[in-house]
């Protein structure tokens, strides 16, 4: 079989796992936002009791290695008599270890704002919600689009761990192309590479233009793009 | 359903654990090596060698540590290449820990100010000592706090060796749940290993960075784990 | 003349302050673990007074007006504001403080928000207000503080006194019973004091009941019914600029009222 002819009639599988592995990033991600911005206000202005429990379910979540967190949620749901489908189970335990990461980043965002600009909220009589609504998090999101796009990479990349419980996202599908196609493993998976690489670069691009048109005078944010996610 | 967990579990997990912590080591240091010669690439390299350094720190940044490590020990074999189990983790890990590495160290290097090196450079230091004696020192241990970072980071990715087969504390968890069919106990007492070694290292490291603090040098801004 | 001026204002407005009472503060303290910041501070504004507070930096101006609206929780005492008590655990304090201003050393406009957006938030989220409702009540006021052409702008896009201005049409867009000023002055380059007071003094002049922690003794001197000297957490005097500048009771008040003229000079003419 040539080469082209491989990667031809790999195509279709590759697309249908580079699909899965697309919509498990988003729900990862989407499940980590909500649960994230949660975990952040409760550390910042939540009572001692709610900012220790956001704390402590923080730590354990960094704590563990992703892939031991998809076999503790996917076999911990069997023993407890839940059926979880593998991809519910991966939503879970990926989403709420993003959410830990995610809390992280909107936390150290909402306390570089100045404290001034709660207390002019508050004494418009906004009352705490309102002040975290419509003048926190607005701000607060703004400056964490730079430091969120290494969750966005983090996030993207780990989804290929969804492999090991048996989600057919895009290395399990470079798998079975492996396993058809006997002998070329190595182009399979550095096409895979490829892939991944792509939808990398892309994301990144698109929060970069992102941050660009949701950018306001005054707002310099502080990039550095070093935090490994 | 009652929770099941068995002392015998432990001399097992032990062994595993200690190819966890070897593999750690083994590739942070590598990656530690490969790290600090990339970001000297990239900071003071002339054109070809800053453009290689930095697709070399996009692509390994860019893709998935399992793929990388699927190419190295699945993908090898196609051309001949076999590589054992453990080695092609190593290989794999330090690969990938040495391009975020990188990373740390450029940001770094690029905190200290212009003029150190021109400082050293008129006392008639060459660019090679000035870098050696002047730039790294100062950027090593600025680069601490991510350092521990990527540490802890790399600990708990050695677990993705698991799925290329090398004996790790994943692993052997594995294999105890495939005799005693309590997978979830079983990778309980292997979550609450890491959490456990993770904590610990942490607070370590904390005090490790307070400790080679220098006054004046840098903030102290550490990347929380 | 200026006391020549004021007097004529208040034949006009034709009420006598005494009985109209609108903020009224009682032996208030505020203790910050082991120092006690407001050691007993009694005072009161009538409707369409302005009074301003000098003293010392750190003596606790800022505590004192912070506690007014319970920005910062007193320790003990009270405050009314018209028949209600702000330290009353169960008022609402959301409205109340919907009700009073307050413009700040450094303005804290809202970064995210453009100077339009910035006055009339308020009016809609607080007060339920609707937006073409807002928006028109946001221009005007803005177009009173000389602003109507930098609606559009970012705070970071103005000088300091144009935020300070706006910040001052942010709150009168709530419509207050009273304004709390915090050095609104402070943080602004010399050349930008005056435009600040020149909209607070139309302000005094129109009525609004003030409260101002201010070293600018040129305002005080213009527009001010009382001023009150805070040293150490105690109100040591507190009367007409005149009685304080020409008749102090304390030598500390005679002494720190020279320094102020000396540092600050007065700039207003
Ligand atoms: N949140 C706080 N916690 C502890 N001490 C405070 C706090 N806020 C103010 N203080 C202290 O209270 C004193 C009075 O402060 P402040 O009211 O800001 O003074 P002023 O405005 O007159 O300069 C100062 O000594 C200050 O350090
Ligand atoms: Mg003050």
């Amino acid at each position: 079989m040539g080469l082209l002819n491989l990667i031809w009639s790999s195509f279709p599988a590759l697309l249908r796992g580079t699909v899965v592995t697309l919509e498990l990033t988003l729900a990862f991600l989407s499940l980590g936002l909500i649960i994230g911005i949660s975990l952040a206000l409760s550390r910042v202005y939540g009572g001692q009791v709610l900012a220790k429990l956001a704390s402590g379910f923080e730590q354990i979540f960094r704590g563990i290695p992703a892939l031991v967190l998809l076999f503790l949620f996917y076999f911990g749901a069997a023993e407890f008599g839940i059926n979880l489908s593998v991809v519910t189970a991966a939503i879970l335990a990926m989403g709420l270890r993003s959410s830990a990461y995610q809390s992280q980043i909107f936390r150290g965002a909402i306390q570089s704002i100045s404290s001034g600009q709660m207390m002019a909220a508050r004494a418009l009589g906004m009352n705490l919600y309102k002040a975290a609504r419509y003048i926190i998090l607005p701000q607060a999101l703004r400056f964490s689009i730079a430091p969120w796009s290494n969750e966005y990479a983090g996030v993207l990349k780990d989804t290929s761990l969804c492999y090991a419980i048996g989600v057919v996202e895009l290395m399990r599908q470079g798998r079975y192309i492996v396993a058809r196609t006997f002998g070329h493993s190595l182009l399979i998976y550095i096409l895979i590479a490829v892939i991944y690489f792509i939808l990398v670069y892309i994301g990144l691009k698109g929060l970069r233009l992102l941050e660009i048109r949701l950018h306001v005078p005054g707002f310099e944010t502080k990039r550095n793009g070093l935090e490994r996610i | 359903m009652s929770l099941v967990f068995s002392w015998g579990w432990l001399p097992l997990l032990g062994k595993g654990a200690l190819v966890t912590f070897e593999l750690t080591v083994l590739s942070i240091s590598i990656g530690l090596f490969l790290g600090i010669l990339l970001s000297l690439g990239r900071v003071y390299g002339n054109k070809p060698v800053y453009l290689l350094s930095s697709f070399y720190v996009q692509v390994f940044r860019g893709t998935p540590l399992l793929t990388q490590l699927f190419i190295l020990y699945f993908g090898l074999p196609s051309v001949g290449i076999m590589l054992p189990p453990f080695l092609a983790a190593v290989i794999g890990m330090g690969l990938n820990s040495g391009a975020y590495q990188a990373e740390y160290f450029r940001g770094s290097i690029q905190t200290i100010r212009g003029g150190q090196m021109v400082a050293a450079r008129a006392l008639g230091m060459s660019q090679w000592q000035a870098i050696k004696y002047i730039i790294l020192p100062q950027a090593l241990r600025l680069a601490i706090p991510s350092w521990s970072n990527e540490l802890i980071y790399l600990l708990k990715y050695s677990s993705i060796a698991y799925m290329i087969q090398v004996p790790e504390l994943m692993f052997e968890g594995r294999v105890i749940a495939s005799q005693t069919f309590r997978t979830f106990e079983v990778f309980l007492v292997v979550a609450l290993m890491y959490l456990a070694v993770v904590i610990v290292l942490s607070q370590l490291l904390g005090a490790l960075e307070r400790r080679f603090k220098i006054p004046g040098l840098g903030r102290s801004g550490r990347i929380l784990t | 003349m200026f006391q020549v001026l004021k007097q004529k204002e208040m034949d006009l407005k034709g009420f006598d302050m005494s009985n109209n009472i609108i903020l009224r503060v009682e032996d208030l303290h505020k203790v910050y673990g082991a120092l006690e910041v407001l050691k007993g501070v009694t005072f009161s504004l009538s409707k369409g007074e302005s009074k301003v507070i000098i003293g010392p930096s750190g003596t606790g101006k800022s505590t004192l007006l912070r506690c007014i609206n319970r920005l910062t929780q007193p320790s003990s005492g009270r405050v009314w504001l018209d028949d209600v008590e702000v330290t009353d655990h169960k008022a609402n304090i959301n409205q109340i403080r919907a009700s009073i201003g307050m413009v700040f050393q450094d303005f804290n406009l809202f970064s995210h928000l453009q100077i339009l957006d910035n006055v009339r938030i308020g009016p809609m989220k607080v007060k339920g207000m609707s937006k073409e409702e807002a928006t028109k009540l946001a221009m005007e006021e803005l177009a009173n503080v000389g602003l109507a052409d930098k609606v559009k702008a970012y705070p970071a896009e103005l000088s300091g006194g144009q935020q300070q201005r706006a910040s001052i049409a942010r709150a009168l867009a709530m419509n207050p019973k009273l304004i709390l000023f915090d050095e609104p002055t402070s943080a602004l380059d010399p050349e930008l004091i005056g435009e600040v007071l020149t909209v607070m003094i139309n302000l005094a002049k129109d009525g609004m009941t003030m409260l101002v922690v201010s070293h600018e003794m040129g305002f005080a001197r213009s527009v001010a019914d009382e001023i009150i000297f805070l040293e150490n957490g105690v109100i040591l005097e507190e009367g007409p600029p005149n009685q304080l500048f020409l008749h102090p009771k304390h030598n500390r008040t005679a002494e720190f009222l020279h320094k102020i003229t000396e540092l600050y000079g007065e700039t207003v003419k």
